[in-house]
């Protein structure tokens, strides 16, 4: 009896815990050491995800906000009888075939009545979007009594100038001369001479540019001379010369240099009128007329200004003329920036100004709208049947693994399927909403039979009890109470699903959604496409004006993600409830 | 055989045991199996209307099992397997032509664990009488709210607030509210499964009370960990041991002259 409580109690001091001796000391040192690394891994992946996400949402902002504006000029459009309604008769119809972009094009090139050269005056209409008549055009044929008057409407600008105009340029700077300047005309190419040697600095970057010109042509001669073939030896020779040309004019001191469009533009603004300088010496040049100037009168210092369009006009969509007219127009305070209304308003075009997301969002509506209905009630009754009826058995448990399979299933795969059978077997459209929400409800309707079935798994059996306690049948029990009360969930995991149906690309590629389509899509059998897209389609144009509708795109389609996101948290937040 | 009369407690699992006339619940040969698992050996019993009994025993002996054969909502779990009779005023419950939505309705329940439905207090009694159809007019549902709250005790303190959520009441509270549910649809029997675990003392002499009066228009059967509950609620008892009904009796006589060595044994806390 003694040994055995003895044996006890040695046992138990064997057991207690050591909290004094170095190697605890260590011990709870190595501890802490470990949970502090632990919270900074944490606390480094959040900052890091964190910096991702600013960067990401930073980029497509800066670029695709810009896409919701648009500059018009706002100016007075005479409109006249013989352009909107020539036989006079007033006939709607003939009213809306009306050439308003002659009418349109003879208001602005009243606003530059000096400008009278062919090239000028189409340089001058270029500004205006082929769909510079379509606001006229809707203020005429709602009031007909506007013909012969003079109407105050907004004149849509081509996409490069309106390009221009946000500031994605020509990095424009401009310096005071100093000298008295001549010019030798008005109009045509003109000379401008200066008392003082205003123009060196320009002189000397145009030599400057000569001589880096010259010094890489060199570079490339000596490397196509290493490749040692026939071709590349006689490249090199051609280099060669090239850069002794340069060379030459380089170290000329005083010859009069001619600019070309791959060296930064150089203006004289004098006597109201623009030149672009085409010859240039420090106390001369030569150049044409972009505007016309008022007089040939001598310039005072401080009167006349040199102007820099820092980008080549090669590199820019913008041409120097262009950006004379446009700087000249919001001068004049007829340029207004507005809200791009067309942007929502419109389907696609292939004139970046008049192109919009409403096409891509009505077909995305459609699209969503097969999806959903097929897929709630669907998923949602397979959910309810296989938690709460199915016997739990090998087919039972074999139809759950493959609904988790399909949830992982490459989307790809899917359109696939919807080709093969809902366009070739079932000769469905093509390019058809109704095609697409097919392929996007097999997509979702996994996800939704997962999600629907962990939020009737969430519903305490209690509550089922309680029904069958008093008498309710299995479907009543199921549909009175356990179906209510698992809903927020169904439904958030239903807006999930959808979000996820929102942005998918892929499958419908596959079926034919990927088509230039201008109309907006009245029915779920008509050709459509949907915004991502949209999106893949504007992104893979070539003009720079895409390239801000595509990022204004993508913040569309992430504002309705976002939307639809918050949604599914509101209706969670809503309908919680705690048992 | 008329074991009710018979003022001695007596080993009530005997093979053979006859329907008493006057018993409301008549159990013979009850076996029941959970996949392999043998939980309740020939059960037999006679259980008397208008009276309270309780099940006592200690955990897993299979009372709770019992309970649940007698409004079959052990139908609800796939592997279990049920053998022998039970009936209800005569009637084999377990009869294949029975409708079990019926018999539920005659056999209310009450669980361990308070569980309103999360709607307001008027729609948790409301419910059983809609499905049943047993009112027809809005008033009569009212007086069908309106009594069941009164016989369950619960009238008094929430006739204002009708329309609030059930879950918002106090615990004692829900359990009377789920009393009420299941008196509301007019039924027979009522089965409680350890109606008052959750609940503090008071809440539990509330609901102890409640059953005392209850007992004058029901059968009631309470399954109960708690002996003294047993002793003060209840007028018969029956101890099971180990899946089989050991002793039932008054309860007096199971309390002071237990027969069996094991009820002796689990009454005065030797085992259990």
């Amino acid at each position: 009896m003694t040994d055995i409580s003895l044996s006890a109690q040695t046992h138990k001091s064997a057991r207690k815990v050591d909290v004094s001796s170095d190697a605890a000391k260590a011990r709870i040192r190595a501890r802490y050491r470990s949970e502090a690394l632990f919270k900074g891994y944490g606390i480094a992946a959040l900052v890091i995800t964190g910096a991702f996400l600013v960067m990401l949402l930073s980029n497509i902002l800066m670029n695709g906000l810009p896409s919701f504006w648009q500059h018009s000029l706002r100016m007075d459009v005479p409109v006249t009888a013989a352009d909107i309604d020539p036989s006079g008769k007033g006939d709607p119809k003939e009213i809306a075939a009306g050439d308003f972009a002659a009418a349109a094009r003879k208001a602005l090139e009243a606003q530059f009545p000096g400008v009278t050269g062919r090239t000028e005056l189409k340089s001058l209409t270029r500004l205006l979007s082929a769909g510079a008549g379509d606001e006229l055009r809707r203020q005429v044929v709602a009031d007909p009594k506007l013909i012969g008057q003079t109407v105050n409407t907004r004149l849509l600008l081509d996409a490069n100038a309106d390009l221009y105009l946000k500031g994605m340029g020509a990095s424009t700077t401009s310096r005071t001369a100093r000298g008295i300047a001549t010019p030798t005309g008005t109009t045509g190419t003109i000379k401008i001479l200066t008392s003082a040697n205003d123009f060196a600095q320009d002189f000397a970057n145009v030599k400057r540019l000569l001589g880096d010109r010259a010094a890489l042509l060199s570079t490339e001669a000596a490397r196509l001379e290493k490749g040692n073939t026939p071709d590349s030896l006689a490249k090199a020779k051609v280099a060669r010369a090239e850069a002794a040309a340069f060379k030459t004019r380089y170290d000329q001191p005083k010859t009069v240099e001619e600019l070309d469009d791959r060296m930064p533009s150089t203006l004289v603004e004098i006597n109201g009128g623009l030149v672009k300088v085409e010859k240039i010496l420090d106390t001369e040049i030569e150049g044409t007329v972009l505007l016309p100037l008022k007089s040939t009168d001598d310039s005072k210092p401080g009167d006349w200004k040199i102007v820099t369009y820092g980008v080549p006009e090669s590199n820019r969509k913008a041409t120097d003329r262009d950006i004379a007219f446009l700087e000249r127009l919001q001068a004049k305070g007829v340029v207004e920036n507005h809200f791009n209304t067309l942007f929502f308003t419109a389907g696609d075009s292939r004139e970046p100004e008049l192109a919009g997301v409403r096409g891509a969002i009505v077909g995305t509506v459609l699209t969503l709208l097969v999806t959903l209905g097929l897929c709630l009630p669907i998923g949602v009754m397979a959910a309810v049947y296989l938690e709460q009826f199915a016997p739990k058995n090998r087919l039972t448990g074999l139809i759950e693994v493959n609904i988790n399979n399909l949830a992982a299933v490459p989307s790809i795969v899917f359109g696939l399927l919807g080709l093969a059978v809902f366009l070739n077997y079932f000769n469905l459209p093509r390019s058809a909403p109704l095609v697409g929400g097919l392929v996007l409800a097999l997509l979702v309707l996994p996800t939704i039979i997962i999600a629907s079935r962990a939020a009737l798994k969430a519903v305490p059996p209690s509550i089922k009890e309680a029904a069958l306690g008093v008498g309710a049948s299995e479907q009543q029990a199921v549909f009175h109470h356990v179906l209510p009360l698992a809903m927020p969930g169904i439904m958030t995991g239903t807006i999930i699903g959808m979000a996820h149906a929102l942005g998918e690309t892929a499958p419908l590629l596959m079926i034919g959604m990927v088509a230039f389509i201008v109309d907006i899509p009245q029915g779920l059998t008509e050709a459509a496409t949907v915004l991502p897209v949209q999106i893949y389609l504007w992104s893979d144009l070539p003009e720079p004006a895409f390239k801000a509708k595509t990022a204004g795109a993508i913040v569309v389609l992430l504002g309705v993600l976002f939307l639809m996101n918050g949604m599914a948290i509101w209706l969670r937040k809503k309908f919680e409830r705690r048992w | 055989m008329d074991t009710m009369s018979t003022p001695a407690p007596m080993a009530a699992h005997q093979v053979g045991l006859a329907r008493n006339a006057n018993a409301k619940v008549f159990a013979a040969d009850v076996n029941v199996y959970y996949g392999e698992k043998h939980a309740l050996k020939n059960v037999s019993v006679n259980i008397p209307d208008r009276s309270v009994t309780s099940f006592i025993g200690p955990s897993g002996c299979g009372k709770s099992t019992f309970l649940r054969c007698i409004n079959r909502m052990n139908d609800t779990i796939s592997s279990c397997r049920v053998t022998g009779k039970i009936a209800i005023d005569d009637q084999d419950i377990y009869d294949p032509a029975l409708d079990v939505v019926q018999l539920r309705a005659r056999v209310g329940m009450v669980f361990q664990k308070p569980n309103p439905f999360p709607k307001s207090i008027y729609e948790n009694v409301a419910y059983g009488p809609r499905i049943h159809g047993l009112a027809t007019s809005k008033s009569e549902m009212d007086e069908i709210v309106n009594s069941s709250l009164e016989k369950a005790g619960l009238w008094k303190e929430v006739k204002d607030r009708l329309q609030e959520s059930g879950t918002g009441l106090s615990g004692g509270q829900q359990q009377r509210l789920c009393i009420a549910r299941a008196v509301a649809v007019g039924p027979e029997v009522i089965l409680m499964d350890e109606p008052c675990s959750a609940l503090d003392p008071i809440a539990t002499a509330k609901v102890e009370e409640l059953i005392d009066e209850l007992r004058e228009n029901f059968c009631i059967i309470i399954v109960t960990h708690s002996m003294q509950q047993a002793a003060r609620v209840s007028q018969r008892t029956a101890f099971f041991h180990l899946g089989s009904l050991v002793e039932e009796g008054k309860t007096t006589d199971i309390f002071t002259n237990p027969v069996d060595k094991r009820t002796q044994d689990y009454i005065t806390g030797r085992t259990g």
